[in-house]
Order: structure tokens, then sequence, then C-alpha cells
């Protein structure tokens, strides 16, 4: 059962439109991953599910029921915020039970309730600090124990974790994991950070400029971006993309670099794509291009690149080099680290590689 | 927020230990200067409250005693006669009182309300209603005089201190909403949305959330109010006479009354009395005047 549907929403402030035609639905249990750049409308949709912002058209079920227009405290939702909003002036207790206080919840029940999340979140310890003597992890926990209370039909999140530091936001990010698998409510999270969408969300839906431009499985739309917007937002660094032409060698089909007269690389296509043109854009992810290490691989392209930086994580080495006029960027193994200036022979992986429409950006094939 | 780190500013970590030297010297002579300026007149005042009328007719107003009586600050304050009542100014003095106490709360909780509304409750056109009512900062008193006769003529409130306790308490919003408003802009959206989706409505908010935030501004308000219509002449003088005056009124007619020869020792003592109210309230809460000016509604 869908226990939330969006459907053809849009929001207008003034002439501006920041949501246009959005359509989403959320299965019980789901985690949903809003995800998009500052300023693509996510954090506004969040707001008109929370019903902090009116809605200009279109319809917001939660549970099977239409709430457009109906008040915050009555559409059975919680909300964690970005900056956590935690009262300043009362206690995590009283932070915790203000809403129940809000709807007149019997006492006992207060405190079963109250109970139940400290154990959950394990602030039990906190609960008579105020928000100023807790750190920021606390804080977080504490919003999020101030959400739990509620029992709602949905969580709604909203970039909880970018206040934190980042020792700090991996650890509280697999704590909402471990959370949402205890408690399995339907969440909508709001991030800027696409690896928080992809580790925690069954399903993302990655807005730009107000448009839902995907909406499906993490691996799907990291794997088979629906367009350029999307490949090169999820992951970091992000997809390379190199200008190409669709070419056959001997009867298969080929895509080949553009270099000096005559073309720099060709490569090999996994299977045949249909494109308007013959030109398009090859996506490839770093990850994708390894060090040639002689042997011919089946499905792997192969083409000449000069190291321009090499930049040691310890985990991988990045290399950024450069192919004809494009600059594209590589993840090699650790111990592998060339000189600048060196031309490496780099394969790549064109089971991965993905084809976009240079005019449209869409994915091909 | 907690987390941002700041580098303290030293001002006079620009130079070598002589240059910070007499940096200091010009800085510190300055102040002593201009304080000393400033602390003559209420020097003079208060020395001539105690000073026997022989000797200030003698030696003038600026000298130092060579009597010592506190008669004067008692006659000032229960015989001496103004406006024809020989009681001295503390029946003015608790005009004033029982004025400006009212008055100070109610155009306080007032200007909290209309802050509150105006900074978490924006509606279309409040920015402009704030900025009409901010308009009523800068509009000098004497343009209101006649539509406050007026009014008060037709409310029956024509020399009363619930007249002019009105008339305080109007003229006074467009600051206590302007301080409040701009206090409370500061507060977090989050928090006021947070409440929303908690259940809580616009009194609950406002009690539970915004009321505890607020002690620094509503000392600033207060003290800012308090003193001000303590301290107002003009509209004392226009809308209230014989007996009902604030004590600022009746120190014009304290001293503009005399036929007989001026005993500055009584007046120096009644000028000191009326201005005794404001200036506890500042001694008591001026550093939580400028801390609540200065800092901001959530640390």
């Amino acid at each position: 059962m869908a226990s939330l549907v969006i459907r053809d929403l849009s929001k207008r402030f003034g002439s501006v439109e920041v949501l246009k035609n959005i359509n989403l639905e959320a299965n019980a249990g789901e985690f949903i991953a809003l995800v998009g750049p500052s300023g693509c409308g996510k954090s506004t949709l969040l707001a008109m599910l929370a019903g902090l912002e009116t809605v200009t058209s279109g319809r917001i079920e939660i549970g099977g029921r239409v709430v457009n227009d109906v008040a915050p405290k009555d559409r059975d939702i919680a909300m964690v915020f970005q900056s956590y909003a935690l009262y300043p002036t009362m206690t995590v207790r009283e932070n915790i039970t203000f809403g129940m206080e809000s709807r007149r919840v019997p006492k006992a029940q207060q405190d079963e309730a109250v109970a139940r999340v400290t154990a959950l979140l394990q602030i039990g310890e906190l609960l008579k600090r105020r928000p100023a003597q807790l750190s920021g992890g606390q804080r977080q926990r504490v919003a999020m124990g101030r959400a739990l209370v509620r029992d709602p039909a949905l969580f709604l999140f909203d970039e909880p974790l970018s206040n934190l530091d980042a020792k700090l936001r991996v650890e509280m990010r697999t704590e909402i994991k471990k959370l949402h698998q205890r408690v399995a409510k339907t969440t909508i999270y709001v991030t800027h950070d696409q690896v928080e969408a992809m580790t925690l969300a069954s399903r993302v839906a990655v807005l730009h400029k107000g448009v839902l431009q995907q909406f499906d499985r993490p691996r799907v739309v990291y794997d088979r971006p629906a367009n350029q917007f999307v490949a090169g937002f999820m992951g970091s660094p992000s997809m390379n993309f190199l200008p190409a032409e669709l070419v056959e060698d001997g009867g298969r089909p080929c895509v080949a670099l553009p270099g000096n007269g005559s073309p720099s690389a060709l490569l090999p296509l996994a299977a045949p794509v249909t494109s308007a043109s013959r030109k398009v854009v090859l996506g490839v992810r770093p990850e994708h291009l390894s060090r040639d290490s002689g042997g011919a691989k089946p499905g792997y392209g192969r083409m000449d690149a000069t190291v321009e930086v090499v930049e040691p994580t310890g985990a991988e080495t990045m290399v950024v080099m450069r192919v004809g006029a494009q600059e594209i960027t590589a993840r090699f193994e650790a111990d592998i680290v060339p000189a600048v200036g060196e031309t490496v022979r780099v394969n790549v992986d064109m089971n991965k590689a993905c084809l976009f429409d240079p005019d449209t950006e869409r994915l091909l094939g | 927020m907690a987390l941002s780190e700041t580098i303290a500013f030293d001002p006079l970590a620009s130079g070598g230990a002589a240059r910070r030297n007499r940096t200091m010297i010009v800085v510190y002579g300055l102040l002593a200067l201009f304080a000393a300026y400033y602390l003559l007149p209420l020097g003079v005042i208060v020395l001539n409250s105690f000073r026997d009328l022989d000797e200030i007719a003698r030696g003038g107003l600026i000298g130092l005693p060579h009597s010592f009586s506190t008669q004067y600050w008692v006659t000032a304050w229960s015989t001496f006669c103004v406006n024809a009542f020989c009681k001295g100014i503390s029946p003015f003095f608790f005009n004033s009182l029982w004025m400006t106490i009212p008055a100070t709360i109610i155009s306080t909780a007032i200007g909290a309300i209309n802050g509150y509304a105006l900074s978490a409750w924006r509606f279309r056109g409040s920015e402009a209603l704030f900025a009409f009512m901010t308009l009523g900062v800068f509009l000098p008193g004497q343009m209101v005089l006649l539509p406050w006769a007026y009014t008060l003529g037709t409310l029956g409130l024509t020399n009363t201190v619930a007249g002019l306790i009105l008339i305080h308490c109007v003229q006074g919003l467009a600051f206590t909403t302007l301080f409040c408003r701009n206090y409370y802009v500061n507060i977090p959206d989050a928090l006021i949305k947070a409440a929303r989706i908690d259940g809580a409505g616009f009194w609950r908010i406002f009690r539970k959330i915004v009321l505890p935030l607020s002690p620094p501004i509503l000392i600033v308000t207060v003290i800012w109010q308090f003193t001000g219509i303590w301290n107002d002449f003009l509209f004392g003088i226009v809308f209230s006479s014989g007996d009902r005056q604030p004590v600022t009124a009746a120190l014009i007619a304290l001293t503009a009354g005399q036929t007989s020869v001026r005993r500055y020792n009584v007046e120096a003592a009644a000028v000191l009395i009326a201005a005794l109210p404001p200036l506890m309230i500042y001694l008591f809460g001026g550093r939580y005047f400028m801390r609540g000016l200065t800092q901001g509604a959530v640390k």
C-alpha cells in the first residue's frame, strides 16, 4: 500500500515555478531520498508534505487521505529539521513531550512513549539537559527522538546530517539506517549529499530546477542515470563526459573519441545503440577507468591519456588526465600512482559506460 | 552557533608597546574628560539639595557646601506648595508611578505580541504594516496632541491618569513593537515550524517558546518604556492639571508658581526625587539593557 502519493504537484512563488508536476509515491515502510543541488525545490517539496507550505496545484495523499488543506499537526507526520529546531529553553524531556502536551496525551502514556524512545536512541541520561548542553550528535538524536515519539504515518527529514562534522555524519548515517530498519516507518529524506541518498534510500528521487529527473532504486539511478544531470550529480568524483561519435569497426558498434584528424580512441560498445544523430556523449564513471595491465578483456576499450594531477586519498588514487581536449578523472587502486606528465594507457569498462544524446542530454539505449 | 569559531579582535594589537601606551593615555584621558563633563551638572544639583539657601544666594549655584541639611528633601517631598497644594511633590510622584507602571506593562505586552505576530506569522502586507507602525517612532508628539484631545474628550478621560495611561500605551507601541519584532526575527523559523507540527497554536507557541526566550528584550523594552513615560512632559502638561499632574509637569509648577524668593535647594531636591525612579531602573537594569540590545534570541 502506498502511504504517500504525490500527484502532479506544482508550487509557484509569485511568477517563479519552484516545483513542476511532481509525481511520486512511497510504499509503506519505504525510505525515499529527495536529492538535488541547493535550490532544486527539494526542501519546498518537504515543507509542502509537512503542511508548512501551501500547494499551488496537484494533490498530496498521506495514508490514503488527501491532505492538501490539512493543518501540519493533523497530518500524522513528524519532522526532523536541519537545524534540529530543539526548543532552547526546554529540557530534552520537555522537548520530546511538547507535542504530546499540545495534543493533551495523558501523562502515563507520555512517560511510556518517552521510555520507549529514550531506550531506542539511548538518550536516557540526557533527559534533564538543555539543548545548549548537548553535542551535535546528541542534538541530532534528541531531534529524532522528538519525531519518533509521535509514531507517525510519515517521517520527514530535512538534511538532518548537514550540520555535523564529516566523521559524525557517517556515524549518524549508519544510525539512521539502523533506526529505519527497526521502526520501518515510511520516510522522506531530503539531502543534497548523493552518498546519503545512495546509502540510505530504497528509492531515490533526483530533483533539478523543480523537475523530477529520475525516481528509481539507487543502483539504477547510479548505473543507468536518466540524463546527464543525474549522471553528473550522483557519484563523486563525477562521471566523465566525453563527446564522441557512433561508428562501426569491422561490423562491431563502437564510439570514437575525436583526435587530431583521426580518432584518438576507438571504444567497443556492449550493444548497438539507436540514436538520432551520430554524435553522442560518452559517460564513464571514474571507477570504470583502470590502468592497463596488458591483456585484452572483453567489453573493455583502451585509450591513452596524459596525467595532469595525482591525488592519493589513501584508499585509492584519483588521477586527473587529459584525453585530447577533455579532462577526465579516474579512480585507480591505491598503489597505482602514475607520474605527472606520464602518458598512461587506460582501460575503459564499456559494459558500465552510458551514452547520452548531446542535445536532449537523455540516456540512449 | 556553537560550531563557529571566532578570532578575537584586539584593537590595540597594532604596534609596539610605546604606541600602545600612548593610545591608552589618549583614550582614557578623553573618556575621563567626557565623563566629568556629563556628571558635573548632576553633581551641582546634588550638592545644592543639601545647601542652605543663604549660602547659595551668597556663593552662587556652583560651590562646595559649607552647611549640610537633609530638610530640603523632606520639604520637597511632603510640605512644599505646588499648584496651591502644600503636600510637596509626593502626590505627583505617585501620579507618575500609577501612570507609568500600568502603561509600561501594557505597552510592553502588546509590543511583544505584535512583534511575535509580525516575525513568526508573516502574512501578506505584514512588512508594510510593520513599516507603518515603525513610522510612529519618528512622529513628534506635538503632532498627535489634537487627535488625543479629541479622543480623550470623547472617551471622558480628560485630565485622568487613565487617559495618560491610554496615550502612553498607544504612543509606546511603535517602539515596543519595533524592539520585539527585531528581536523575534532572530528566532529560527524552524522552531516555530517544529512547534506547529507538534500541534501548538499561536498562543501556545508564544507562551511556551517565544516568551521563555524573551527576557533580554522585555527588560530592554520595560526600561525604555518606563524611562520614556516617566520622563514625559508634553502629554502630562497638556492633558492634566491641578493635582492630577505627573511629577514632570508638577516640577514646572513648582518653579513657576513662586512669588517670593526661589528655593533652589528645595527645587534641587524635588528634581532629584523626580529623577530617582528612572535612575534606579537604569542602575539595576542597565547591564541587562546593554546585553538585551546586543544579544541574539538564540545562542
